[in-house]
């Protein structure tokens, strides 16, 4: 199996998930500069890519393993294995650094166990780095699984980490 | 009478709550039997006074904000519909000084209408710029924009027009417009208001580029940290295809242009703009060597023309006014106007839209009214991650593009970022490495190398490990980064290490 590149074990392919990918493939293979187009895809439905869908993408593309591989590890949005059912991606650029994002990412390892690009103990929540989301007169900001939510403080964030505990209970919440 | 509200869908005033205000006054509304509309409208850029209500009243919109969801009974009993006062109404929206002492020509709709209402887009001056356009030739758009002085606003400030005059002066039949909407200096989000709060004025400037150089297909890079800005762009599309106004036939022309989008993956240096062409084609972002330009050889190897949102966006209003009246706004050989971004620790955070020439003095402290938390002004960041710190005692300077690099500084994407007193500046040198550490695309030593030993020799630094011998090598490393490496990632890293270790010594004396 390639190793992963994102933290946590790369995980064979369920036939459903390799069903998502054909999609993809059969959907936008045919788009100029298709690669990125095909990950997206996948990862939004599955959120990540399957590491062992890698061999069929190459093969559907005309591209190497190791080029469609090669993409996939340059850029960081790219999971290869799952993330928890709510993922955040707290700023940690200049402006929100401005006012205090710093101690809202050691508040995260610190009572929750999640360092950037991990999860927290509970398992609920990912915890990803994104460096800027445009919201920089209104930090600390973060997407909470796309949504974009502005003045995080550590009472917000652990609100948000206690609505992850409950999504994640809840049945269909995904993990 | 139904009331005209409007409630903005910007992504800023999303963050802190406009849609559950917009529910809350519809509901309202409904429950007591008043008849209103709601135009969920772009962001006037007062972002601190996000969600900022505006009521249409006879002598004009009225601003109350910021408004959460439990203000707005309270708001509809002191009939606000009828603009009446409240404590968190501001008076006529234009009247506020904030906006009132702006120039707001690239911005002059966002706010105003409902971003992908066709006809309000055409209403408020929309599409002038580009049937102008079709009704010259080639070189004459070319020609109004070289006499507007429009620069590049991505970061390097290259003239725009020349920059068209190569692409068009290159035969080939397939030519591109790319349109650089990665955004990824922080502290700057004047795209991204833009694509959310006028995406027609985007298309509209890529058509009349296009029109221009011979171009009939145009991509959009967009970043994939900004989802409501996809969703709108792709509605607008959508709708400027549906309209006519894109597509093989524009405005009835007979000419040709279509636009595409493609999302990028969290990668800072697909930024730069050969970067962007190799993740555009599908690829892994790595810089390519200039020559060839991309003008001359760009995605897939045709001629295109790379520029920046803003860019793009200040096209319309060139060709439909004129380049001369663009160019009489500004100072020296920077022309027209630039959406600065006040950020960071600032008190009135926002867009402020304003001719080049103004002090940051005037940014940070007429129009944002100093630090979010009171205290002193310490370093300002201008032009995002690679740009210097500069200490508050450097505030006095124009804004230009020459004045500000002469004084070691750049205007860049126009990104101001605010830090109080309680920062240490260390530890902002220390990020700027990291943040090359894990941003360089790794093409070349320099950077690649010199930004992880340049983590290890701050650290050295701050722990005071051979302090003098450390800071010797840090300044060394800079000057290799600066001088040796292929682009501005690892060549202007060491603004933001450099100035902050000149600027305040004291900080990596410490500990
Ligand atoms: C590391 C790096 C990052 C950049 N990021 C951006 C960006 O996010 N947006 C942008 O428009 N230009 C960016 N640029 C500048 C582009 O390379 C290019 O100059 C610009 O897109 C050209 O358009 P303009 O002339 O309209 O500014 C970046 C440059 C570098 C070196
Ligand atoms: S300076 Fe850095 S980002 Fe630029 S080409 Fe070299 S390695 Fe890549
Ligand atoms: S720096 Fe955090 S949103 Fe821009």
């Amino acid at each position: 199996m390639q190793p992963s590149a994102h933290s946590g074990l790369a995980v064979a392919a369920t036939p459903a998930q390799l069903a998502v990918v054909d999609a993809a493939l059969a959907r936008l293979r045919d788009l100029p500069g298709a690669l990125l187009p095909i990950f997206h895809a996948i990862q939004d439905e599955l959120g990540f890519v399957p590491t062992d869908s890698l061999p069929r993408i190459a093969e559907a593309l005309n591209l190497s393993r190791a080029e469609v591989h090669g993409v996939l590890t340059f850029y960081h949005d790219f999971r290869t294995s799952p993330p928890a059912p709510t993922v955040v991606k707290l700023c940690r650029a200049e402006a929100c650094q401005a006012v205090g994002c710093r101690s809202l990412e050691a508040h995260l390892h610190q009572a929750h166990g999640a360092a950037m690009g991990s999860t927290t103990h509970c398992g609920a929540l990912t915890l990803e780095p994104v460096y800027c989301l445009g919201n920089c007169a209104l930090g600390p900001s973060a997407l909470v699984d796309g949504k974009l939510v502005a003045r995080l403080t550590t009472q917000r964030l652990d609100a948000i980490v206690a609505a992850a505990k409950q999504k994640a209970a809840a049945p269909g919440g995904r993990s | 009478m139904t009331v005209t509200v409007y409630v903005p869908r910007d992504s800023a005033a999303l963050s802190v709550g406009a849609d559950l205000v917009a529910e809350a006054i519809a509901a309202h509304a409904a429950a007591t039997k008043q008849s209103v509309r709601i135009v969920r409208n772009g962001s006037r850029g007062m972002l601190w006074l996000e969600p900022l209500v505006e009521v249409e009243t006879a002598t004009g919109r009225i601003a109350y904000g910021p408004v959460q969801a439990e203000d707005v009974k309270a708001l509809f009993d002191s009939g606000f519909l009828h603009g009446q006062p409240h404590a968190l109404c501001h008076g006529k929206t234009e009247s506020i000084p904030y906006f009132q002492k702006q120039t707001r020509l690239v911005f002059a709709r966002i706010g105003v209408i409902d971003p992908l209402d066709t006809a309000a887009y055409q209403a408020h001056g929309g599409l002038i710029g580009l049937q102008k356009a079709l009704a010259l030739a080639p070189m004459a758009i070319v020609d109004e924009v070289i006499a507007s002085g429009l620069r590049g606003r991505g970061g390097a400030g290259f003239p725009a027009g020349i920059k068209w005059k190569t692409t068009l002066g290159v035969n080939d039949s397939q030519k591109y417009i790319a349109c650089n909407a990665d955004e990824g200096d922080s502290g700057t989000f004047s795209d991204r208001m833009g694509i959310e709060g006028d995406p027609y004025a985007l298309l509209e400037g890529m058509a009349i580029a296009g029109i221009a150089v011979g171009a009939t297909q145009g991509y959009i890079y967009l970043r994939s940290e900004y989802p409501d800005a996809k969703a709108v762009l792709l509605e607008a599309i959508a709708r400027a295809r549906a309209s006519g106004w894109l597509g093989s036939n524009v405005l009835g022309s007979g000419k040709s242009f279509d636009v595409h989008v493609r999302i990028g993956a969290g990668a800072y240096i697909c930024g730069e703009e050969t970067a962007m062409l190799e993740s555009l084609e599908g690829k892994r972002g790595v810089v390519r060597s200039k020559p060839p330009l991309p003008a001359i050889s760009g995605l897939w190897g045709k001629p295109t023309v790379v520029n920046n949102v803003m860019t793009l966006m200040s096209v319309p209003w060139i060709l439909a006014h004129g380049g001369a009246a663009y160019a009489a706004h500004g100072i020296g050989r920077s022309k027209g106007t630039l959406p600065f971004q006040l950020a960071g620790n600032i008190q009135r955070g926002g867009l402020v839209e304003v001719p080049f020439g103004c002090t940051l003095n005037q940014l940070i402290h007429d129009f944002g009214g100093g630090t979010a938390s009171g205290r002193k002004v310490r370093a300002v960041q201008v032009g995002g991650p690679l740009g210097a710190y500069l200490p508050a005692s450097k505030l006095d300077l124009p804004l230009d593009y020459e004045t500000f690099a002469q004084a070691g500084g750049m205007v860049g994407h126009g990104g101001i970022v605010v830090f109080d007193d309680t920062v240490d500046m260390a530890e902002q040198a220390r990020y700027a490495m990291e943040f090359c550490k894990i941003e360089s695309c790794g093409k070349c030593t320099p950077c690649r190398i010199g930004s992880t030993r340049g983590v290890e020799v701050v650290d050295r630094i701050r722990s005071g490990d051979r302090r003098e011998e450390s800071t010797a090598l840090l300044r060394d490393l800079c000057s290799t980064m600066t001088h040796a490496s292929l682009c501005a990632m690892g060549g202007l890293t060491p603004m933001p290490v450099l100035s902050a270790l000149d600027h305040f010594p004291e900080d990596f004396r410490k500990g």
